[in-house]
């Protein structure tokens, strides 16, 4: 639409409903006239999440295996967890700037350790879950450690894991929009701004948005796990 | 690293800690705030949470609303709250509409853990001992009172410790949305593009965390039997997770 039509459409329509004088909370002008900026914060808010809570797996269980052998480390690693879970976010993310400055990564490594405190705890159980007389039988029938732990334990503690994973997914999806005070929020960018200009109908769009992300994401999980778990279906979760 | 430098100087100086405004002023404002909302919490929370967990019913809500706690951003809640009409009055400064918001917002936040545990722990009091209580010819408020409420109390107080947790993070994020407290010290440095202060101010913020977190979990042991477990974080079957 150029500068004219606007200006004309302005002046048959009267202001939208998103504007200054207006100010709805639904607004369906907005959504035609800024959606392309809230999928835009949509697909960075996913970014971030996914990335963040793929990093906690991939650091959560080398620990908890770590740990499992090390019972020092444990109890080191779970003081620390209890710790940083403590840490308010929007405390943790300005620690991290003289490091990795303002970036997306700094969002991702903030977000991702306290994934982490949730998920070393998550696999600590999930393993510690498994029946002593299964990985029993397993050694007996010659089954390597790692084929044991692949074939064996991981399965069985798959549903305390795939618990934690949905906690910690759920969590990271709210606490990106904290990543908006080095400006890479996703969703939490658009947040930030509604309030600096109280913009209704953008901050109350963005805020459903996480919440929706959150549900989502959370259903994804849940059917992914009943995907790994054919043993399961059909018993209460 | 520059930036160390200038945050260390930037926490040396007594300026930045006295006065109108100062960090002390603020973590005053903040702790006041933090205690306000976690004791509203607790006496809407607990009486309720407590009854239904010793009733057995409203389990699904009980448990959910930590879920619901969880997946609604903090900053989001908050945001929505200063924006709207209500409560409050217009005006934006610290004691207006944002502050009533933040201590809405605050105890709401605190909810979630401490109703979730309570009813947790009075539920899973051992039926036996329930039965027991109740062959010697307790009342139901006795049995309540005298057997249920004592062995609840450790997980009650990890509740309690989570919940602090909560509203303290909460409290940091209200500065966001132009509310009173700690937090602010980070807004502004990051705002102004003074990363000194804004790292300054996250340093005390995480620092009385920590001590808050402390001493929530001597309080939590001084009400735990020694031989009793109660890590807020292990089993999974209360609030735990990360909400800050």
């Amino acid at each position: 639409m150029t500068l004219l039509g606007q200006v004309l459409g302005a002046a048959d329509e009267g202001p939208a409903c998103y504007s200054r004088t207006v100010n709805e909370w639904v607004c369906a002008d907005y959504f035609a006239d800024r959606g392309a900026e809230l999928v835009e914060a949509t697909q960075q808010h996913l970014l971030i999440t996914v990335l963040s809570v793929l990093a906690g797996v991939a650091l959560a269980f080398p620990l908890a295996l770590l740990a499992r052998r090390l019972p020092r480390l444990e109890s080191l690693l779970l003081g620390t967890a209890t710790a940083l879970y403590a840490v308010p976010s929007l405390a943790l993310l300005p620690l991290l700037v003289p490091f990795t400055g303002l970036s997306m990564t700094t969002v991702v490594i903030g977000l991702a350790l306290y994934a982490l405190t949730v998920l070393v705890r998550a696999f600590l159980e999930g393993l510690r879950s498994v029946p002593a007389d299964v990985v029993e039988s397993a050694r007996g029938l010659g089954y390597a450690p790692w084929q044991r732990l692949w074939r064996i334990e991981l399965p069985l503690a798959l549903p305390v894991v795939m618990a934690g994973l949905r906690v910690a997914t759920v969590s990271t999806v709210a606490l990106t929009t904290i990543g908006a005070i080095v400006a890479y929020g996703g969703l939490g960018n658009l947040i930030l701004g509604g309030v600096e200009t109280a913009f209704r109908a953008q901050l109350l769009s963005a805020s459903v948005l996480c919440v929706v992300i959150a549900v989502v994401l959370d259903a994804v999980l849940v059917g992914l796990q009943r995907w790994l778990t054919p043993w399961a279906r059909g018993r209460a979760a | 690293m520059s930036v160390v430098a200038d945050t260390w100087r930037y926490l040396t100086d007594p300026a930045h800690w006295t006065g109108d405004g100062g960090m002390l002023d603020l973590l005053g404002e903040q702790l006041l705030l933090s205690v306000t909302a976690l004791a509203l919490a607790l006496v809407v929370g607990l009486p309720v949470a407590l009854w239904l967990g010793h009733l057995g019913r409203g389990g699904f809500l009980a448990i959910n609303i930590s879920n619901v706690g969880r997946a609604v951003p903090t900053f989001a809640l908050l945001a929505l709250l200063v924006v709207a009409d209500w409560p409050g009055t217009a005006s934006f400064g610290p004691y207006g509409r944002a502050g009533l918001a933040t201590l809405v917002a605050l105890a709401l936040f605190a909810l979630p853990p401490i109703i979730t545990n309570s009813y947790v722990a009075v539920r899973e009091v051992p039926a036996e001992l329930k039965e027991a209580a109740r062959g010697m010819g307790m009342t139901r408020w006795q049995r309540f009172r005298r057997v249920e409420l004592p062995l609840a109390l450790p997980l009650v107080a990890s509740g309690v410790r989570l919940a602090l947790v909560q509203v303290w993070a909460t409290a940091t994020i209200a500065a966001m949305v132009a509310g009173p407290g700690l937090g602010r010290v980070i807004t502004d440095g990051f705002y102004r593009s003074n990363y000194a202060k804004g790292i300054a101010g996250a340093l005390v913020v995480a620092a009385v965390a920590l001590a808050l977190e402390g001493l929530a979990s001597l309080g939590q042991r001084a009400v735990t039997p020694a031989h009793v477990e109660t890590d807020p974080h292990k089993g999974g079957r209360a609030g735990a997770g990360v909400t800050p």
